[in-house]
Protein backbone atom coordinates (compact mmCIF):
# COMPACT_ATOMS: atom_id res chain seq x y z
CA UNK A 1 0.00 0.00 0.00
CA UNK A 2 1.18 3.66 -0.50
CA UNK A 3 -0.08 6.91 0.56
CA UNK A 4 1.33 9.53 -1.28
CA UNK A 5 0.33 12.68 -3.19
CA UNK A 6 -2.49 11.87 -5.37
CA UNK A 7 -3.18 12.51 -8.84
CA UNK A 8 -5.87 9.70 -9.70
CA UNK A 9 -9.11 10.53 -11.03
CA UNK A 10 -12.05 8.72 -9.85
CA UNK A 11 -15.02 7.67 -12.24
CA UNK A 12 -17.31 7.78 -9.01
CA UNK A 13 -16.79 8.57 -5.23
CA UNK A 14 -18.50 7.33 -2.25
CA UNK A 15 -18.21 9.22 0.61
CA UNK A 16 -18.67 7.24 3.79
CA UNK A 17 -17.15 9.72 6.13
CA UNK A 18 -19.14 9.03 9.67
CA UNK A 19 -20.46 6.03 8.37
CA UNK A 20 -21.10 4.00 11.38
CA UNK A 21 -23.23 0.56 10.65
CA UNK A 22 -22.46 -1.73 8.11
CA UNK A 23 -19.50 0.84 7.53
CA UNK A 24 -16.90 2.19 4.97
CA UNK A 25 -15.56 -0.83 3.34
CA UNK A 26 -19.48 -2.59 2.98
CA UNK A 27 -20.13 1.18 1.38
CA UNK A 28 -17.42 0.01 -1.04
CA UNK A 29 -18.37 -3.03 -1.71
CA UNK A 30 -21.76 -2.25 -2.91
CA UNK A 31 -20.16 0.32 -5.21
CA UNK A 32 -18.13 -2.42 -6.58
CA UNK A 33 -21.09 -4.50 -7.12
CA UNK A 34 -22.43 -1.60 -9.48
CA UNK A 35 -19.68 -0.73 -11.61
CA UNK A 36 -18.38 -1.84 -14.49
CA UNK A 37 -14.61 -3.31 -14.66
CA UNK A 38 -12.54 -0.96 -15.41
CA UNK A 39 -13.93 1.55 -13.11
CA UNK A 40 -12.04 3.56 -10.75
CA UNK A 41 -13.87 4.57 -7.09
CA UNK A 42 -12.63 6.60 -4.70
CA UNK A 43 -13.74 6.08 -0.92
CA UNK A 44 -13.63 8.48 1.38
CA UNK A 45 -13.73 7.52 5.03
CA UNK A 46 -12.78 8.58 8.78
CA UNK A 47 -12.19 5.61 9.41
CA UNK A 48 -8.49 4.42 11.01
CA UNK A 49 -8.56 1.17 9.73
CA UNK A 50 -9.85 1.46 6.17
CA UNK A 51 -6.52 1.61 4.36
CA UNK A 52 -5.69 -1.88 6.01
CA UNK A 53 -8.77 -3.38 5.45
CA UNK A 54 -9.80 -2.29 1.65
CA UNK A 55 -6.66 -3.37 0.83
CA UNK A 56 -7.33 -6.95 2.66
CA UNK A 57 -10.56 -7.30 0.91
CA UNK A 58 -9.03 -6.13 -2.49
CA UNK A 59 -6.38 -8.34 -2.25
CA UNK A 60 -8.87 -11.09 -1.50
CA UNK A 61 -10.99 -10.51 -4.57
CA UNK A 62 -8.86 -9.50 -6.90
CA UNK A 63 -9.33 -5.85 -7.00
CA UNK A 64 -6.69 -3.54 -7.13
CA UNK A 65 -5.76 -0.41 -3.95
CA UNK A 66 -4.30 2.24 -6.83
CA UNK A 67 -3.62 4.48 -3.83
CA UNK A 68 -4.25 6.17 -0.47
CA UNK A 69 -4.50 9.34 0.26
CA UNK A 70 -4.45 11.18 3.92
CA UNK A 71 -6.34 14.19 3.43
CA UNK A 72 -5.82 15.24 7.22
CA UNK A 73 -9.28 14.67 8.83
CA UNK A 74 -10.28 11.22 5.94
CA UNK A 75 -8.34 9.04 3.62
CA UNK A 76 -8.86 8.81 -0.24
CA UNK A 77 -9.17 5.57 -1.47
CA UNK A 78 -9.20 4.93 -5.23
CA UNK A 79 -10.04 1.59 -5.76
CA UNK A 80 -10.23 -0.10 -9.78
CA UNK A 81 -12.66 -3.26 -10.16
CA UNK A 82 -10.77 -6.18 -12.10
CA UNK B 1 -51.65 31.18 -0.05
CA UNK B 2 -51.48 27.40 1.28
CA UNK B 3 -48.31 25.81 1.55
CA UNK B 4 -48.10 22.04 0.15
CA UNK B 5 -45.98 19.22 2.08
CA UNK B 6 -45.44 16.66 0.43
CA UNK B 7 -44.25 12.81 1.80
CA UNK B 8 -43.42 10.62 -0.62
CA UNK B 9 -43.51 6.95 0.98
CA UNK B 10 -45.55 5.92 4.16
CA UNK B 11 -43.21 3.80 5.53
CA UNK B 12 -41.95 4.06 9.37
CA UNK B 13 -39.85 7.43 8.27
CA UNK B 14 -43.04 9.10 6.24
CA UNK B 15 -45.56 7.71 8.58
CA UNK B 16 -43.54 9.03 12.25
CA UNK B 17 -42.91 12.62 10.00
CA UNK B 18 -46.48 13.05 8.64
CA UNK B 19 -48.25 12.61 12.06
CA UNK B 20 -45.47 14.58 13.93
CA UNK B 21 -46.06 17.41 11.52
CA UNK B 22 -49.43 16.90 12.46
CA UNK B 23 -49.32 17.79 15.91
CA UNK B 24 -46.61 20.24 15.46
CA UNK B 25 -48.25 22.55 12.57
CA UNK B 26 -51.92 21.66 14.32
CA UNK B 27 -52.97 25.66 13.98
CA UNK B 28 -51.20 26.23 10.44
CA UNK B 29 -53.82 22.91 9.54
CA UNK B 30 -56.62 24.34 11.19
CA UNK B 31 -56.29 27.23 9.22
CA UNK B 32 -55.62 26.23 6.21
CA UNK B 33 -52.17 27.61 5.27
CA UNK B 34 -50.48 24.35 5.01
CA UNK B 35 -51.27 21.22 3.71
CA UNK B 36 -49.36 18.03 4.01
CA UNK B 37 -50.52 15.09 1.80
CA UNK B 38 -48.61 11.48 2.22
CA UNK B 39 -48.19 9.61 -1.15
CA UNK B 40 -47.67 6.11 -0.93
CA UNK B 41 -47.68 3.08 -3.46
CA UNK B 42 -50.12 0.78 -1.48
CA UNK B 43 -52.74 1.10 0.99
CA UNK B 44 -51.08 -0.56 3.64
CA UNK B 45 -48.23 0.13 6.38
CA UNK B 46 -45.81 -2.30 6.91
CA UNK B 47 -43.89 -2.85 10.49
CA UNK B 48 -40.81 -5.10 8.49
CA UNK B 49 -39.51 -6.45 11.84
CA UNK B 50 -42.19 -8.82 11.93
CA UNK B 51 -41.05 -10.91 9.04
CA UNK B 52 -38.48 -12.46 10.94
CA UNK B 53 -40.54 -13.70 13.06
CA UNK B 54 -42.56 -15.31 10.15
CA UNK B 55 -40.08 -17.30 9.22
CA UNK B 56 -40.01 -19.04 12.75
CA UNK B 57 -44.31 -19.56 12.86
CA UNK B 58 -44.27 -16.87 15.61
CA UNK B 59 -46.14 -13.89 13.80
CA UNK B 60 -48.20 -14.02 10.88
CA UNK B 61 -47.87 -11.40 7.99
CA UNK B 62 -50.76 -9.85 9.07
CA UNK B 63 -49.40 -8.71 12.56
CA UNK B 64 -47.36 -6.43 10.45
CA UNK B 65 -49.74 -4.53 7.80
CA UNK B 66 -52.37 -2.22 9.25
CA UNK B 67 -54.28 0.00 6.72
CA UNK B 68 -51.98 3.50 6.55
CA UNK B 69 -55.05 5.72 7.39
CA UNK B 70 -55.28 3.78 10.58
CA UNK B 71 -52.25 4.97 11.75
CA UNK B 72 -52.18 8.16 10.11
CA UNK B 73 -53.54 11.30 11.53
CA UNK B 74 -56.86 12.41 9.77
CA UNK B 75 -55.43 16.38 9.33
CA UNK B 76 -52.86 14.78 6.66
CA UNK B 77 -54.16 13.64 3.37
CA UNK B 78 -53.47 10.48 1.57
CA UNK B 79 -52.86 9.60 -1.84
CA UNK B 80 -52.61 5.98 -3.37
CA UNK B 81 -50.32 6.57 -6.00
CA UNK B 82 -46.53 6.40 -7.67
CA UNK B 83 -44.36 9.20 -7.55
CA UNK B 84 -42.45 8.91 -10.51
CA UNK B 85 -40.29 12.24 -11.09
CA UNK B 86 -39.99 15.57 -9.51
CA UNK B 87 -39.88 18.75 -11.08
CA UNK B 88 -38.30 20.92 -9.56
CA UNK B 89 -38.09 24.08 -11.42
CA UNK B 90 -41.65 23.80 -11.08
CA UNK B 91 -41.65 22.22 -7.49
CA UNK B 92 -44.43 19.42 -9.03
CA UNK B 93 -44.56 15.73 -8.42
CA UNK B 94 -45.21 13.51 -11.32
CA UNK B 95 -48.09 11.09 -10.39
CA UNK B 96 -48.92 7.68 -12.64
CA UNK B 97 -52.56 7.81 -11.71
CA UNK B 98 -53.38 11.21 -11.08
CA UNK B 99 -53.12 13.47 -14.67
CA UNK B 100 -52.22 15.96 -12.93
CA UNK B 101 -49.19 16.97 -11.04
CA UNK B 102 -48.83 17.43 -7.22
CA UNK B 103 -47.33 20.93 -6.38
CA UNK B 104 -45.01 21.21 -2.84
CA UNK B 105 -43.29 23.60 -1.46
CA UNK B 106 -41.38 21.15 1.16
CA UNK B 107 -40.76 17.72 -0.38
CA UNK B 108 -39.53 14.57 2.48
CA UNK B 109 -38.50 11.61 0.44
CA UNK B 110 -39.25 8.59 2.33
CA UNK B 111 -38.83 5.73 -0.41
CA UNK B 112 -37.48 3.15 1.70
CA UNK B 113 -35.43 0.03 0.08
CA UNK B 114 -36.80 -2.89 -2.51
CA UNK B 115 -35.25 -6.06 -2.78
CA UNK B 116 -33.23 -6.62 -5.87
CA UNK B 117 -32.27 -10.75 -6.15
CA UNK B 118 -32.10 -10.54 -9.58
CA UNK B 119 -28.40 -9.16 -9.50
CA UNK B 120 -27.14 -12.18 -8.78
CA UNK B 121 -27.72 -14.89 -11.04
CA UNK B 122 -29.35 -17.69 -9.84
CA UNK B 123 -30.39 -16.25 -6.94
CA UNK B 124 -34.14 -15.69 -6.90
CA UNK B 125 -34.53 -19.46 -7.88
CA UNK B 126 -32.24 -21.11 -5.60
CA UNK B 127 -32.38 -18.69 -2.71
CA UNK B 128 -34.91 -17.95 0.58
CA UNK B 129 -35.42 -14.72 2.37
CA UNK B 130 -37.21 -13.30 5.07
CA UNK B 131 -37.32 -9.73 3.81
CA UNK B 132 -41.02 -10.03 2.86
CA UNK B 133 -44.57 -11.25 3.43
CA UNK B 134 -43.91 -14.29 0.65
CA UNK B 135 -40.16 -14.71 1.40
CA UNK B 136 -40.75 -14.96 5.29
CA UNK B 137 -43.76 -17.53 4.66
CA UNK B 138 -42.02 -19.73 2.12
CA UNK B 139 -38.79 -20.04 4.59
CA UNK B 140 -41.04 -20.76 7.05
CA UNK B 141 -42.38 -23.61 5.17
CA UNK B 142 -39.06 -24.60 3.79
CA UNK B 143 -37.64 -24.55 7.49
CA UNK B 144 -40.68 -26.98 8.67
CA UNK B 145 -40.00 -29.60 5.64
CA UNK B 146 -36.09 -30.06 6.51
CA UNK B 147 -35.07 -33.00 8.65
CA UNK B 148 -31.52 -31.86 8.57
CA UNK B 149 -28.70 -30.53 5.67
CA UNK B 150 -26.88 -27.69 5.20
CA UNK B 151 -28.20 -24.02 5.86
CA UNK B 152 -26.27 -21.20 4.78
CA UNK B 153 -26.89 -17.88 5.72
CA UNK B 154 -25.86 -15.76 3.34
CA UNK B 155 -25.49 -11.87 3.30
CA UNK B 156 -25.50 -10.71 -0.17
CA UNK B 157 -26.50 -7.54 -1.14
CA UNK B 158 -24.69 -4.45 0.81
CA UNK B 159 -26.41 -1.85 2.03
CA UNK B 160 -29.52 -3.92 3.51
CA UNK B 161 -32.69 -3.23 5.56
CA UNK B 162 -31.24 -3.84 9.12
CA UNK B 163 -27.59 -4.91 9.48
CA UNK B 164 -28.32 -7.06 13.00
CA UNK B 165 -31.21 -9.43 10.57
CA UNK B 166 -28.34 -11.81 9.38
CA UNK B 167 -27.07 -12.11 13.20
CA UNK B 168 -30.40 -12.49 13.83
CA UNK B 169 -31.46 -15.09 11.69
CA UNK B 170 -28.67 -17.60 12.49
CA UNK B 171 -28.85 -17.23 15.79
CA UNK B 172 -32.39 -17.91 16.33
CA UNK B 173 -32.05 -20.81 13.45
CA UNK B 174 -29.43 -22.67 15.31
CA UNK B 175 -31.38 -22.38 19.16
CA UNK B 176 -34.79 -23.36 17.46
CA UNK B 177 -33.34 -26.41 15.85
CA UNK B 178 -31.51 -27.18 19.47
CA UNK B 179 -35.31 -26.46 21.31
CA UNK B 180 -36.38 -28.96 19.11
CA UNK B 181 -34.21 -31.38 19.45
CA UNK B 182 -32.72 -31.22 15.97
CA UNK B 183 -29.77 -29.43 15.83
CA UNK B 184 -27.12 -32.25 15.17
CA UNK B 185 -29.21 -32.85 12.03
CA UNK B 186 -27.78 -29.54 11.07
CA UNK B 187 -24.88 -27.64 9.64
CA UNK B 188 -25.25 -24.14 10.05
CA UNK B 189 -22.71 -21.85 7.88
CA UNK B 190 -22.69 -18.01 7.95
CA UNK B 191 -20.77 -15.49 5.42
CA UNK B 192 -20.18 -11.80 5.20
CA UNK B 193 -18.54 -10.03 2.57
CA UNK B 194 -15.72 -8.68 4.50
CA UNK B 195 -12.88 -9.77 6.48
CA UNK B 196 -15.36 -10.22 9.62
CA UNK B 197 -18.88 -11.38 10.44
CA UNK B 198 -20.33 -7.61 10.59
CA UNK B 199 -19.40 -4.54 9.05
CA UNK B 200 -19.68 -2.74 12.25
CA UNK B 201 -15.96 -4.42 14.17
CA UNK B 202 -17.40 -3.49 17.52
CA UNK B 203 -20.50 -5.92 16.51
CA UNK B 204 -18.12 -7.96 15.28
CA UNK B 205 -16.21 -8.54 17.72
CA UNK B 206 -19.52 -9.09 20.17
CA UNK B 207 -20.41 -11.80 17.38
CA UNK B 208 -17.86 -13.84 16.41
CA UNK B 209 -16.98 -15.73 19.57
CA UNK B 210 -21.25 -16.29 19.76
CA UNK B 211 -20.99 -17.79 16.64
CA UNK B 212 -18.05 -20.19 16.83
CA UNK B 213 -19.82 -21.45 20.34
CA UNK B 214 -22.69 -22.49 19.16
CA UNK B 215 -20.77 -24.90 16.45
CA UNK B 216 -21.72 -21.77 13.54
CA UNK B 217 -19.14 -22.17 10.46
CA UNK B 218 -18.11 -18.70 9.49
CA UNK B 219 -17.08 -18.21 6.01
CA UNK B 220 -15.82 -14.21 5.55
CA UNK B 221 -14.97 -12.35 2.50
CA UNK B 222 -17.68 -14.52 0.79
CA UNK B 223 -19.30 -12.09 -1.82
CA UNK B 224 -21.85 -14.21 -3.90
CA UNK B 225 -21.59 -13.94 -7.56
CA UNK B 226 -24.28 -16.81 -8.14
CA UNK B 227 -26.00 -19.21 -6.97
CA UNK B 228 -26.54 -22.78 -9.10
CA UNK B 229 -30.40 -23.68 -8.13
CA UNK B 230 -29.94 -27.04 -9.26
CA UNK B 231 -26.98 -28.24 -8.00
CA UNK B 232 -27.50 -26.09 -5.07
CA UNK B 233 -24.31 -24.24 -4.39
CA UNK B 234 -23.02 -20.72 -4.55
CA UNK B 235 -20.13 -19.44 -5.68
CA UNK B 236 -18.44 -16.42 -4.51
CA UNK B 237 -15.99 -13.55 -6.27
CA UNK B 238 -13.27 -14.76 -3.98
CA UNK B 239 -13.76 -18.23 -5.50
CA UNK B 240 -15.12 -20.03 -2.68
CA UNK B 241 -18.27 -22.50 -3.33
CA UNK B 242 -20.18 -23.98 -0.89
CA UNK B 243 -23.14 -26.53 -1.00
CA UNK B 244 -26.15 -25.93 0.62
CA UNK B 245 -29.89 -27.34 1.72
CA UNK B 246 -31.32 -24.24 2.46
CA UNK B 247 -29.90 -21.21 1.42
CA UNK B 248 -31.16 -18.22 3.05
CA UNK B 249 -29.78 -15.08 1.42
CA UNK B 250 -29.82 -11.34 2.06
CA UNK B 251 -30.75 -10.25 -1.26
CA UNK B 252 -29.61 -7.02 -2.79
CA UNK B 253 -31.27 -4.28 -2.30
CA UNK B 254 -32.17 -1.24 -4.33
CA UNK B 255 -33.99 2.29 -3.54
CA UNK B 256 -36.72 3.52 -5.64
CA UNK B 257 -36.50 4.02 -8.99
CA UNK B 258 -38.18 7.56 -9.10
CA UNK B 259 -35.05 8.63 -6.64
CA UNK B 260 -32.78 9.08 -9.71
CA UNK B 261 -35.07 10.18 -12.13
CA UNK B 262 -35.48 13.06 -10.15
CA UNK B 263 -31.77 13.33 -9.79
CA UNK B 264 -31.42 12.99 -6.46
CA UNK B 265 -28.73 10.43 -6.19
CA UNK B 266 -27.54 7.09 -7.26
CA UNK B 267 -28.92 4.16 -7.19
CA UNK B 268 -32.34 4.95 -5.54
CA UNK B 269 -30.34 6.17 -2.41
CA UNK B 270 -30.60 10.08 -1.81
CA UNK B 271 -27.06 12.15 -1.21
CA UNK B 272 -28.03 14.09 1.59
CA UNK B 273 -26.42 16.30 4.04
CA UNK B 274 -26.00 13.62 7.16
CA UNK B 275 -27.17 16.22 9.89
CA UNK B 276 -29.51 18.51 8.46
CA UNK B 277 -30.66 15.56 5.69
CA UNK B 278 -31.35 18.15 3.17
CA UNK B 279 -30.98 16.62 -0.55
CA UNK B 280 -27.78 17.73 -1.96
CA UNK B 281 -28.19 20.54 -4.11
CA UNK B 282 -32.01 21.10 -3.89
CA UNK B 283 -33.53 23.40 -2.51
CA UNK B 284 -36.66 22.29 0.51
CA UNK B 285 -36.05 18.62 -0.57
CA UNK B 286 -35.31 16.54 2.20
CA UNK B 287 -34.42 12.60 2.59
CA UNK B 288 -35.38 10.05 5.66
CA UNK B 289 -35.12 6.76 6.23
CA UNK B 290 -33.70 3.80 4.44
CA UNK B 291 -33.84 6.29 1.18
CA UNK B 292 -31.40 8.54 2.39
CA UNK B 293 -27.84 7.97 2.36
CA UNK B 294 -26.08 8.99 5.86
CA UNK B 295 -24.09 6.02 6.50
CA UNK B 296 -26.46 4.82 9.51
CA UNK B 297 -28.00 1.24 8.96
CA UNK B 298 -31.09 1.26 7.12
CA UNK B 299 -33.19 0.80 9.86
CA UNK B 300 -36.49 1.53 11.48
CA UNK B 301 -35.34 3.44 14.03
CA UNK B 302 -32.71 5.87 12.17
CA UNK B 303 -35.93 6.53 10.24
CA UNK B 304 -37.75 7.48 13.02
CA UNK B 305 -35.00 9.85 14.75
CA UNK B 306 -34.55 11.40 11.53
CA UNK B 307 -37.96 11.67 11.11
CA UNK B 308 -38.34 13.57 13.96
CA UNK B 309 -35.85 16.08 12.70
CA UNK B 310 -37.07 16.93 9.50
CA UNK B 311 -40.64 17.44 11.14
CA UNK B 312 -38.59 20.35 13.79
CA UNK B 313 -37.28 21.65 10.74
CA UNK B 314 -39.49 21.85 8.06
CA UNK B 315 -42.12 23.26 11.09
CA UNK B 316 -39.69 25.89 11.39
CA UNK B 317 -39.33 26.47 7.76
CA UNK B 318 -43.03 26.63 7.76
CA UNK B 319 -42.85 29.69 10.39
CA UNK B 320 -40.05 31.65 9.00
CA UNK B 321 -37.68 30.66 11.36
CA UNK B 322 -34.48 29.25 10.79
CA UNK B 323 -34.04 25.56 11.41
CA UNK B 324 -32.18 24.28 13.84
CA UNK B 325 -32.22 20.41 14.53
CA UNK B 326 -30.16 18.10 13.35
CA UNK B 327 -29.38 14.41 12.88
CA UNK B 328 -26.75 12.97 14.75
CA UNK B 329 -26.90 9.65 13.67
CA UNK B 330 -29.13 8.16 16.82
CA UNK B 331 -29.87 4.46 15.72
CA UNK B 332 -31.34 1.62 18.17
CA UNK B 333 -31.42 -1.55 17.49
CA UNK B 334 -32.80 -4.94 19.29
CA UNK B 335 -30.48 -8.01 18.19
CA UNK B 336 -32.25 -11.50 19.00
CA UNK B 337 -29.61 -14.00 20.13
CA UNK B 338 -31.78 -17.24 20.18
CA UNK B 339 -35.73 -17.47 20.62
CA UNK B 340 -35.38 -16.32 24.30
CA UNK B 341 -32.52 -13.39 24.47
CA UNK B 342 -31.38 -10.30 22.92
CA UNK B 343 -29.04 -7.75 23.48
CA UNK B 344 -29.59 -3.27 22.37
CA UNK B 345 -26.91 -1.26 21.04
CA UNK B 346 -27.30 2.49 20.76
CA UNK B 347 -25.11 4.40 19.00
CA UNK B 348 -24.89 7.63 16.76
CA UNK B 349 -22.18 9.39 14.72
CA UNK B 350 -19.75 9.68 17.36
CA UNK B 351 -20.30 6.80 19.64
CA UNK B 352 -20.20 3.29 18.65
CA UNK B 353 -22.45 0.25 19.38
CA UNK B 354 -21.79 -1.76 22.54
CA UNK B 355 -23.45 -4.90 22.32
CA UNK B 356 -24.11 -6.40 26.18
CA UNK B 357 -24.47 -9.95 27.55
CA UNK B 358 -27.81 -10.97 26.45
CA UNK B 359 -30.36 -11.45 28.22
CA UNK B 360 -33.81 -12.59 28.51
CA UNK B 361 -35.69 -9.31 29.47
CA UNK B 362 -33.75 -7.68 26.74
CA UNK B 363 -35.86 -10.41 24.54
CA UNK B 364 -39.43 -9.59 26.14
CA UNK B 365 -38.35 -5.61 25.91
CA UNK B 366 -38.05 -6.51 21.68
CA UNK B 367 -41.12 -8.40 21.82
CA UNK B 368 -42.70 -5.64 23.49
CA UNK B 369 -41.40 -2.74 21.57
CA UNK B 370 -42.85 -4.66 18.56
CA UNK B 371 -46.04 -5.06 20.19
CA UNK B 372 -46.33 -1.15 20.45
CA UNK B 373 -44.91 -0.20 17.26
CA UNK B 374 -47.89 1.28 16.32
CA UNK B 375 -47.55 4.08 19.00
CA UNK B 376 -44.35 4.87 17.37
CA UNK B 377 -46.09 4.86 13.89
CA UNK B 378 -48.62 7.08 15.67
CA UNK B 379 -45.89 9.29 16.68
CA UNK B 380 -46.83 8.33 20.68
CA UNK B 381 -43.86 6.71 21.36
Amino acid sequence: MTTRQNHTEADTTVDARGATCPGPLMDLISEVRAVNIGTVIALLTDTEKSPTEVQEWADESGNEVLDVVDEGDHYRIHVKKR
Amino acid sequence: MTEHIAIVGGGTGGTVLANTLAEKLDAELAAGVVEITLFNDGKDHVYKPVWLYVAFGQREPADGRRPLREVVDDRITIRQDYVVDVDHERKELELVEAIDPAPYDKLVVATGAQLEPERVPGLAEGGHHFYGDDGAQALRDELLAMDGGHIVLSVVGTPHMCPAAPLEFTFMVDDWLRERGRRDAFDITYTYPIMRVHGNEHIADWADPRLRARDIAIETMFNAEAVDPEAETIVSMEGTNLDYDLLVAIPPHTGSDFVESAGLGDGGWVDVDKHTLEATGFDDVYAIGDAAQTGVPKAGSAAHYQANVVAQRVASEVRGQPATAVYGGKTVCFIETGMDDATFVEFDYERPPEPSEPTRAMHWSKLAYNESYWLTALGLL
